[in-house]
C-alpha cells in the first residue's frame, strides 16, 4: 500500500509560518485546557489557535467584584466589612498569559492567540503581553456589534483599520484579523486592512445569536454549532478576494469534512479551521479528517496542499460571474426548474 | 508619659485593634479567636498576616484557628500554654466572660499569656455593642494582670510590654483598651520594630515556658483535684508571683522607654504638680482628661489627672508616689457599674489604697462613659468643678442627666478645649457608599504624607440599610488627645443630597467653616433646593459652600454610584492639606493600595474619577436670603404614641444623649410595633402595582423583606372615600369573587431592593420585561402613595378563618407582624421571620439569638414587631448569643407550666364556671386556625366571668387564663448560633422532645459581625478566616437532627419553593415535639445583587446544592417514610449556581487552580449529599418495598 503522507504534500504556511497540514483547531474553550492543547496536536493538527482574552469581560469580573466587596463593606460598626482581604491580586490577562505559556511549552506546532479588547489601550496592552507570552501570531478577534445607529458603517470600517494599524506599530507578531461578513464592501474592507498591515484575514467569525425561550418569555443565549452549508458564504468571499490582497485567508465556520477542507484550499484559503467538528466528533476526528484529505487528493492525484490552493478562485474560474450575481440568478433558475 | 525623641521608626495610621494585632501576631505562635464586635479585627488582622504568610519574630508563621465560641477559644488558649507555646486570642464583653473558667485555670497555673480586650459593654437592660469597661472588671477577680491602654500608641506599647512582664512574672494578662473609641479609632502612631519586639522578648523565658510545659518526656500532672487539707495553702502560693509583678512590669517599661523613647508608668501623673484637685481614671477617657488638664492648668487650675495603666495587681506604693502629695480632693471615675456595691471598682481601690496607707484625702467616685456615651472636656470640667464644692457628691454620674436618682453633675457643654489650628472635619456618608473607606485613606494620607497629627473614627447608625455615617476626621500640628466626638466642625461634607431634610448636619459646623455638598443641583439652582434650616445656618453662620455633583462625575468616569474618592478629592482641594498636586498623588496611591489587588480596570476608573473631580467643584455664591419653602422633616408623624413623640424621636434625630434617665424603661422593657412610625425614605424607586396584569398570586407580598408590599380583600363598601389614585379590583379568590383585592405598597418604608419585581411570575404580554409589580421613581409618588397606604391600613384585614393557610395565594392577607425592619435592603432573612409572624405571630414567643436577626430585630430606636388589630403580636427577647435554644425552651416550659396550672385551676373551678365551658376549655381542639380563634373566644368568657370572682384561684387563673390558647414558641437565629455557638443547646433541644420551633436562617457565615466563617459555610466559599476558600464541607445540621428521629426537620429556600417553605412552617408548628427550619438565606455577604435573591435560591436548588426536605417524625408513625424530597435531582452544575457569588468568584479570580480543586470536591459533597438523600427518600418502611 502507498504512504500518501509521503507522496502528498500537505503542509502548507500561515502567517508566515510552515504548517504541516491546513488543519487548524480555531479559537473555543476546548483551547482553555492544555491537555486538550496536546491532543490536537497529537491528532494532527497544523496550528492551533487559543480561545479569546476578553478584556471586556475581565474588566466587568473586576468591576463586579470591586462593586459587591464595597457594597458590603461599611455596613454597620459591626460588620466594616463582609470578605476578607483578597489573598493575592486578581488575576486580568495573567491568566491567559500562563495558559498561553503553558502550551507553547507543551506543544511544538504553532500557538496563536486571539485578543478581544474592548478599550484602545487595552489591544495595544494586551497584544504586547501576548508577544512576549511567545505567542507565534496574533489573531485579533474584533467581535463588535454596533448596535448604536448613529454609528455609521464607515467609522465601524475605520475603527478596526485603524486599531490594525496600531496593532501593528506595536507588535512585531504576525497579525491575522477574523472578521465578521457583515461589511457593506467586504473586498473594499480587505483592501483596507490588508493595507493596514494585516498579515491575514480570518472568514467569518460566528456570532452568538440570542434565542427566546417562550415558556419563560427570557432572551437566552444560544450557540448553534455550525454545518457545512456555512461554508458556502466562506468559500465565496474567499474566493473572490484571493490574489487581491497580500494577506493570507483563513476560512472558518463551516468545515466539516475532508472535501471541506479541500474546497478551502480551492477557494483561496491557506488553512481550514474548526471548532464544530471537533466539538461534535472528538479531538481525534482532526486525524480522521487529515487521512480523509490525503486520500481525497490521492484519488484526484493532487501533489500538495499548495497545489490547489486558489485554483477555484475567482480568477481562476472560468466564470467567474459565478461569484457575482449571474450565480444567484441561476441558482433561482434551477430552483424554478424543479 | 513622656514623648519620644524622633526616630527612624515607620509612621502609621492605623486603629487600635491593627495595632494591638500587629504586636501580638509576631511574639505569638498559637491564636484561638472567636469573633465578637469589637475585638473581631484584631483576629481578622492576624488571620490575613498568617494567610499571607507573615512570620512572628522566631520566624514561624503563627497558628490562627476561629472555634465555635470564646469558651473554645480559651479552652484551646489553654491547652496551647499548656503544651508550651506562645499563646494570645482577642475578645470583648460577653465573649470575656465565656473566657472567665479558663482564665482562673490559666492564671492559677501561672501560663504567661496577654487577651486583648476591645472592652465593651456587657449585656445587660439591653445589649450593646460599644466601649466600657464592665467586661474587663467582671474579669478582675481571675488573677489576671490588668493593664489599660489610652491611645493607639499606647495599644500598640501595652502589647509588647504585657508580654514581656507575663513572660517574667508568670501571671497572665488582659491587656485592654475601649472598645470602638480605641479600637475603632485610626491615628498616627509609630510603629515598634521586629528589634524592638526582639530586644522586648527573652527568649530564656520563652524557653522557661517551655520546659513548664505538658511532655510526655518529663511527664508532671497539672489540674488536679484538692480537698480541704491543702487547697487553701495551694492558692496562697503564687502570692509572691503577684506580689512581684508591679516592680516586673515596671522595669518592662523602663526597658522599653531606654529602647523606644516612650516612658510609661504604673500610674501616670500629667498636670500641674501642686494640683489640688485630681482625677482618676483609665482608658480613652484619660486622654481627654489629659487635653482638659492642659488646658485648664494653662490659665492657672489646679487640677491633675492621675492615669491608671497597671490596675491589677494594683501596687499602692506606687499609686501614692503618684499622686501630686497636695492633691486635697479626689475624684474617680468608672467606665462601669457594679449596682448594690459600696462604689464601683477603681473607686474602692483607690479609697482602699489611701486607707491602708492612712492618707486622708477627700474621694468621690462617679460613673461616666457607658457603652461609648461620649466623655467630653466639658464633662471632666464639670467633675473638677465639683470637686471644688465643699461636699462634693459621691457616687456621682456624668455625661447624663439622671432625674430619678439625681446621681448626675451639671455641666456647661459648651466648654471646649479645641485645639486651635487643628482641622476639625465632619463628613456625612451612606453606609456602603465608601465615604468611611475613603476618609481612613485621607487620615492615613495625611498622617503618613504631611507632619500632622492624625486621627480619624467613623459613626454608624443602627439600620443596615440605608445607613447614615458620620466620619470624624481631626489632624494638626499639635498632639491629639481629643478621644471624643468633633461637635466643633470646620468643614462639613454632605454625601448625600437627601440627608439634608432628614439631618440637620450644620449644626455642629462653626461661624466661618466649609460645607461641601454632593448636590444633583448646579451651583445656581442647589439654593433653592436646600431646607429652611440649611439655608438659616449658611447664612447665619457665613459658611463657605462648596457644590459637586459627584453621581455625574462617577456616571461619567465609570463608578456607578460610587463617589467616594470623588468627595475625597474635593476634600484635599478645598481644606489645602497638601498642594494639590501632591494631593492627587496620594489618593492615586491609596486608590492603588486600596483597590490594586482588584485589578487594573478598577484602579484605572478611580484615577479617572480624581482627575475628573475637580473641574466639576463649584464654589456656590450664597444668596442673601432664605427662600425654602420647607425644612428638615419631623422624625415621626404627629399620629404617632406618646412614647415614640417624647422618646423614639429623639433618638431617630441622634438626640437620645439628651433624654433623661426617666425617660427610660426600668427593666429593658420597649413598646413594639414602633418601626411604622419611622418614615425614611430611603428607597430611590419603589414597585407600583399592574393591577390589570396582576393575577393576585401573593409571590410579591411573600418575598418582600420589609413588609411594605400588603393585600387585602374586603367588601367594596370600604372603597368609599378612596383617595384618587387608590386601586382596587374584583379578587381572584372563587370564593371571594364579590370582593375587591387591593395590594399596596408603603412608599416611605420601602427600601427599593426590588426582590418583588424579580420574583413577579407575570409578564406583559406586549412587552416582556413589564410586570404585575415595576419599579417606579419615588418621589413623585411619595404623597399620593402615603395616601393610599393610609386609606389601605384603615381597610379591615381578610377574615384569616376564611383562609387556606397552605396557599401561598392566602397567606399574601395574612397581616405581618413583623414590618420595616433595618435589615439589609434586599435580605433573604426576613421574609422567612415575616411569614413566620404571619402565620402564628399572634401568639408568638421569640427567643433571637444575638446576631443580624436581633439587630433589626431589636435594635433601637425602632422595633419592628408589630401587633394585629386586637393588640396581639409577637413578644419577642434576646437573651445572648450562646444560650438561644435553651432560653427558647426555658420559654417553652413557662408555658406549659402555666398551660398545666390554667388547667387545674378550670378543673378545680368548674363548677363555679360553668362544666360545659371548663369542658370545652379543657379538650379545644387548636389544631386549627378556627379551633385556636374558638379557645380564644372561651377564654374571653372565661375572664368575663372570672372578673367577677375574688378568691384566690380565680384570680390565679386569671392571670393565666391566656395560656389556655395555643402558644407558639420560636427560637429565631443565625448559622453562627445555630451550628457554632449555640449548637450544643440547640442539639440538647431538639433531644427534650418539647414543642419548640427552630429556625435557621442560614446565611452560611457570620454575617452580622462582617463574614466570619462557620461551620455552615460551604466548601470552595471565601470567608473571614477562609481567606483562601473554606477547605472543608458544610455541616450538615439537618441529618444531624433527624439522626434523633424525634425532631420534625426541613431545609427550605423560598425563592425555590415557596409552597414547600409554607407547608414547613405549618407543619413544623402543628408537629407536637422540636422542629428545625434551617432556611436558605442570601445575604449581602454573599456578593451579589441582592435582587436576584430569589432566583440564587432556585439556582441553590437546582444545583442539589440546597436540596429541599421535610423530615417529619408524625409519618413514621402512620407508617410512612418520614423523610420527603421535595426538590428534584440536579440539572444545574454547581458552578452555574456558585460563580453568581462573589465569596466563590473571588477566589476564582485570585487563586484559579486552588478554585478549581475545591470546586471538583463541593461538587462531590453535592452528588454524595444527593445520593444519600434520594435513598433514603425512596427507602422501604417497616420492612416494605423499596419506593
Amino acid at each position: 500500500m502507498i504512504d500518501l503522507s509521503k507522496t502528498i504534500d500537505l503542509s502548507t504556511t500561515y502567517l508566515g509560518l510552515k504548517l504541516k497540514n491546513p488543519l487548524v483547531a480555531s479559537a473555543s474553550p476546548m483551547c482553555e485546557d492544555v491537555g486538550n492543547i496536546r491532543r490536537m496536536e497529537d491528532a494532527g493538527a497544523g496550528a492551533v489557535v487559543l480561545h479569546s482574552l476578553f478584556e471586556e469581560q475581565i474588566e466587568i469580573e473586576n468591576d463586579d467584584l470591586d462593586r459587591f466587596l464595597t457594597e458590603g463593606s461599611e455596613r454597620s460598626p459591626e460588620a466594616v466589612t463582609h470578605f476578607p482581604e483578597l489573598t493575592s491580586r486578581v488575576l486580568g490577562p495573567e491568566g491567559y498569559l500562563e495558559h498561553l505559556r503553558k502550551c507553547k511549552k507543551a506543544i511544538k506546532i504553532p500557538v496563536i492567540a486571539s485578543l478581544n479588547g474592548s478599550s484602545r489601550g487595552g489591544w495595544m496592552s494586551y497584544a504586547k503581553q501576548i508577544q512576549q507570552a511567545g505567542a507565534d501570531a496574533l489573531e485579533l478577534n474584533i467581535y463588535y456589534i454596533p448596535v448604536d445607529p448613529h454609528v455609521t458603517g464607515e467609522q465601524v470600517e475605520l475603527n478596526y483599520v485603524e486599531l490594525v494599524k496600531a496593532i501593528k506599530t506595536e507588535v512585531k507578531l504576525p497579525v491575522a484579523v477574523k472578521l465578521g461578513p457583515h461589511f457593506s464592501s467586504m473586498a473594499n474592507m480587505a483592501q483596507k486592512l490588508d493595507a493596514a498591515g494585516a498579515n491575514a484575514l480570518v472568514l467569518f467569525n460566528r456570532f452568538y445569536q440570542p434565542d427566546y425561550d417562550l415558556e419563560a418569555l427570557e432572551v437566552v443565549p444560544n450557540l448553534i454549532l455550525s454545518s457545512s452549508h456555512e461554508l458556502l458564504l466562506r468559500l465565496h468571499w474567499i474566493a473572490v478576494l484571493y490574489g487581491q490582497i497580500k494577506a493570507d485567508l483563513a476560512l472558518t465556520g463551516g468545515i466539516h469534512t475532508a472535501t471541506d477542507v479541500v474546497k478551502a484550499m480551492m477557494a483561496g484559503s491557506k488553512v481550514a479551521m474548526m471548532t464544530s467538528a471537533l466539538l461534535k466528533r472528538g479531538i481525534n476526528y482532526l486525524d480522521t479528517l487529515a487521512t480523509e484529505l490525503l486520500i481525497w487528493m490521492g484519488e484526484h492525484e493532487y501533489d500538495s496542499i499548495q497545489q490547489m490552493q486558489g485554483s477555484m478562485s475567482r480568477n481562476a474560474v472560468p466564470q467567474p460571474a459565478a461569484f457575482e450575481r449571474a450565480n444567484y440568478m441561476k441558482v433561482l433558475g434551477s430552483y424554478a426548474m424543479r | 508619659m513622656t514623648s519620644s525623641p524622633a526616630t527612624t521608626r515607620p509612621k502609621v495610621t492605623i486603629d487600635g485593634n491593627e495595632a494591638a494585632a500587629y504586636v501580638a501576631h509576631q511574639i505569638n505562635e498559637v491564636i484561638a479567636i472567636y469573633p465578637i464586635t469589637p475585638s473581631s479585627n484584631m483576629g481578622e488582622w492576624a488571620d490575613q498576616w498568617s494567610a499571607e504568610h507573615k512570620p512572628n519574630i522566631w520566624g514561624t508563621v503563627p497558628t490562627v484557628i476561629e472555634m465555635q465560641s470564646e469558651g473554645g477559644a480559651a479552652g484551646a488558649l489553654h491547652g496551647a500554654l499548656q503544651a508550651g507555646s506562645l499563646s494570645t486570642t482577642f475578645t470583648a464583653a460577653q465573649g470575656l466572660l465565656l473566657m472567665i473558667p479558663n482564665m482562673y485555670k490559666i492564671a492559677g497555673e501561672l501560663s504567661p499569656t496577654v487577651f486583648h480586650i476591645a472592652a465593651r459593654s456587657l449585656a445587660i437592660h439591653a445589649l450593646s455593642i460599644f466601649g466600657d469597661h464592665s467586661d474587663v472588671m467582671a474579669a478582675r477577680s481571675t488573677g489576671f494582670g490588668m493593664l489599660a491602654s489610652n491611645s493607639i500608641q499606647e495599644v500598640m506599647d501595652s502589647a509588647l510590654i504585657a508580654q514581656a512582664a507575663s513572660l517574667e512574672s508568670r501571671v497572665p494578662f488582659l491587656h485592654f483598651f475601649d472598645g470602638f473609641r480605641t479600637s475603632h479609632e485610626v491615628a498616627k502612631v509609630e510603629q515598634l520594630t521586629v528589634q524592638d519586639l526582639r530586644a522586648m522578648i527573652d527568649d530564656d523565658l520563652v524557653r522557661a515556658h517551655r520546659a513548664r510545659a505538658l511532655s510526655p518526656d518529663h511527664p508532671v500532672i497539672r489540674g488536679t483535684a484538692q480537698n480541704p487539707d491543702v487547697y487553701f495553702q495551694a492558692r496562697e502560693a503564687s502570692n509572691p508571683f503577684y506580689l512581684a509583678t508591679p516592680t516586673i512590669v515596671q522595669n518592662a517599661m523602663d526597658k522599653f522607654a531606654k529602647l523606644v523613647g516612650r516612658q510609661y508608668h504604673l500610674f501616670d501623673y500629667v498636670g500641674a504638680p501642686d494640683a489640688e484637685r485630681v482625677l482618676i481614671l483609665m482608658g480613652s477617657g484619660a486622654e481627654v482628661t489629659h487635653e482638659t488638664v492642659e488646658a485648664l492648668v494653662a490659665t492657672g487650675e489646679k487640677v491633675g489627672v492621675l492615669k491608671v495603666r497597671l490596675y491589677r495587681p494594683f501596687s499602692i506604693p506606687d499609686f501614692l508616689k503618684a499622686l501630686p502629695a497636695s492633691t486635697k480632693s479626689i475624684a474617680v471615675l468608672d467606665r462601669t457599674k457594679e449596682p448594690g456595691a459600696t462604689g464601683e471598682p477603681l473607686y474602692c481601690d483607690v479609697v482602699t489604697a489611701l486607707a491602708e496607707s492612712g492618707v486622708s484625702k477627700k474621694v468621690v467616685g462617679g460613673r461616666y462613659g457607658l457603652s461609648s456615651k461620649e466623655f467630653t472636656p466639658a464633662m471632666v470640667k464639670g467633675v473638677f468643678d465639683e470637686l471644688k464644692k465643699k461636699t462634693p457628691m459621691n457616687h456621682f454620674t456624668i455625661g447624663i442627666k439622671d432625674d430619678v436618682t439625681h446621681t448626675s453633675l451639671d455641666y456647661d457643654p459648651e466648654f471646649s478645649t479645641e485645639v486651635p489650628g487643628t482641622v476639625r472635619a465632619l463628613f456625612y456618608g451612606l453606609g456602603a457608599d465608601g465615604t468611611v473607606g475613603a476618609n481612613k485613606n485621607s487620615i492615613k494620607i495625611i498622617g503618613e504624607e504631611t507632619g500632622n497629627f492624625a486621627q480619624g473614627y467613623f459613626v454608624y447608625d443602627s439600620k443596615k440599610s440605608g445607613a447614615i455615617t458620620v466620619s470624624h476626621l481631626r489632624f494638626g500640628p499639635r498632639p491629639l488627645h481629643s478621644s471624643y466626638l468633633i461637635t466643633k466642625a470646620n468643614f462639613v461634607a454632605c454625601h448625600q443630597f437627601s440627608f439634608l431634610e432628614r439631618v440637620d448636619m450644620l449644626k455642629a459646623a462653626e461661624p466661618g467653616a466649609t460645607f461641601l455638598l454632593n448636590s444633583p443641583y448646579g451651583p445656581d439652582e442647589v439654593w433653592d433646593h436646600l431646607p429652611r434650616t440649611v439655608q438659616q445656618q449658611i447664612l447665619d453662620k457665613k459658611l463657605k459652600f462648596y457644590t459637586i455633583d459627584g453621581y455625574e462625575v462617577a456616571k461619567q468616569t465609570g463608578m456607578g454610584a460610587r463617589i467616594n474618592t470623588i468627595m475625597q478629592t474635593c476634600f484635599f482641594a478645598i481644606s489645602g492639606v497638601l498642594p494639590r498636586e501632591e494631593a492627587i498623588a496620594a489618593i492615586k496611591h491609596t486608590i492603588e493600595k486600596t483597590y490594586g489587588k482588584r485589578g487594573e480596570s478598577v484602579v484605572r476608573k478611580n484615577y479617572a474619577a480624581v482627575d475628573a473631580a475637580l473641574s466639576h467643584l463649584h464654589e456656590v455664591k450664597v444668596p442673601g436670603k432664605i427662600t425654602a419653602l420647607f425644612d428638615i422633616r419631623p422624625p415621626v408623624p404627629a399620629a404617632a404614641p406618646e412614647f415614640v413623640q417624647k422618646v423614639t424621636a429623639k433618638i431617630i434625630t441622634g438626640e437620645g444623649d439628651d433624654l433623661p434617665v426617666s425617660a427610660m424603661p426600668v427593666d429593658g422593657t420597649f413598646p413594639s410595633a414602633t418601626a411604622q412610625w419611622e418614615k425614611r425614605n430611603i428607597a430611590l424607586e419603589i414597585p407600583v402595582w399592574d393591577e390589570e396584569l396582576c393575577i393576585q398570586c401573593g409571590k410579591c407580598i411573600l418575598v418582600c423583606p420589609h413588609g411594605v408590599i400588603r393585600a387585602k380583600v374586603y367588601d367594596e363598601k370600604y372603597l368609599a372615600g378612596a383617595p384618587p389614585t387608590f386601586k382596587a379590583v374584583p379578587a381572584r379568590w372563587k370564593e371571594m369573587k364579590e370582593k375587591k383585592y387591593t395590594l399596596q405598597v408603603a412608599p416611605e418604608d420601602c427600601t427599593g431592593c426590588t426582590l418583588c419585581v424579580e420574583f413577579c411570575p407575570v409578564k406583559s404580554k406586549s412587552e416582556v420585561k413589564h410586570r404585575a409589580i415595576n419599579m417606579v421613581a419615588q418621589p413623585p409618588l411619595r404623597e399620593p402613595e402615603a395616601a393610599n397606604w393610609e386609606f389601605f391600613l384603615k381597610i379591615p384585614e381578610t377574615d384569616r378563618q376564611s383562609l387556606s393557610l397552605t396557599q401561598v395565594k392566602d397567606v399574601q392577607l395574612l397581616r405581618p407582624l413583623f414590618e420595616f425592619s433595618g435589615a439589609c435592603s434586599g435580605c433573604g432573612e426576613t421574609p422567612y421571620v415575616k411569614l413566620m409572624t404571619q402565620l402564628f405571630g399572634d401568639r408568638a414567643l421569640i427567643a433571637n439569638a444575638t446576631g443580624c436577626s436581633s439587630i433589626y430585630g431589636g435594635n433601637l430606636p425602632t422595633t419592628p414587631y408589630c401587633t394585629n388589630a386586637d393588640g396581639r403580636g409577637p413578644t419577642w427577647s434576646n437573651s445572648l448569643f450562646e444560650d438561644n435554644a435553651e432560653f427558647g425552651l426555658g420559654l417553652r416550659l413557662a408555658v406549659d407550666a402555666q398551660n398545666d396550672y390554667a388547667r387545674v385551676l378550670v378543673a378545680r373551678l368548674s363548677s363555679v364556671l360553668g362544666d360545659d365551658l371548663a369542658q370545652a376549655l379543657l379538650h379545644a381542639d387548636q389544631t386549627t386556625e378556627a379551633g385556636i380563634f374558638a379557645q380564644r373566644e372561651r377564654v374571653g368568657v372565661l375572664k368575663q366571668k372570672l372578673g367577677g370572682l375574688r378568691t384566690a384561684e380565680a384570680r390565679d387563673l386569671l392571670s393565666v387564663a391566656d395560656m389556655l390558647v395555643k402558644k407558639s414558641v420560636w427560637i429565631v437565629g443565625g448559622d453562627g448560633w445555630a451550628y457554632d455557638i449555640g449548637y450544643g443547646g440547640l442539639d440538647h433541644v431538639l433531644s427534650t422532645g418539647r414543642n419548640v420551633n427552630l429556625l435557621v436562617l442560614d446565611t452560611e457565615v457570620y454575617s452580622n459581625t462582617g463574614g466570619q466563617a462557620s461551620k455552615s459555610t460551604p466548601r470552595a466559599a471565601v470567608a473571614k478566616f477562609a481567606a483562601g476558600g473554606k477547605p472543608t464541607g458544610k455541616k450538615d445540621l439537618g441529618l444531624m437532627a433527624m439522626s434523633y428521629g424525634t425532631a420534625y426537620v426541613a431545609h427550605i429556600a423560598m425563592g425555590a419553593g415557596d409552597m414547600q417553605t409554607v407547608k414547613a412552617f405549618l407543619e413544623a408548628e402543628a408537629f407536637d415535639g422540636p422542629s428545625l427550619l434551617i432556611a436558605y438565606s442570601h445575604c449581602i455577604a454573599h456578593g451579589y445583587d441582592l435582587e436576584h435573591g430569589m432566583d440564587q435560591q432556585k439556582a441553590a436548588v437546582n444545583s442539589g446544592y440546597w436540596p429541599l426536605f421535610r423530615y417529619n417524625p408524625a409519618l413514621s408513625a402512620q407508617g410512612k417514610n418520614p423523610f420527603l424530597l421535595d426538590s428534584r435531582p440536579p440539572t444545574l452544575a454547581l458552578k452555574d449556581y456558585a460563580y453568581n457569588e462573589t465569596r466563590y468568584t473571588m477566589l476564582a479570580k485570585s487563586d484559579p487552580e486552588q478554585a478549581k480543586k475545591l470546586l471538583a470536591l463541593a461538587e462531590q459533597d453535592v452528588a454524595s449529599r444527593w445520593k444519600l438523600y434520594d435513598y433514603w427518600a425512596h427507602m422501604p418502611v417497616n420492612g416494605g418495598e423499596k419506593k
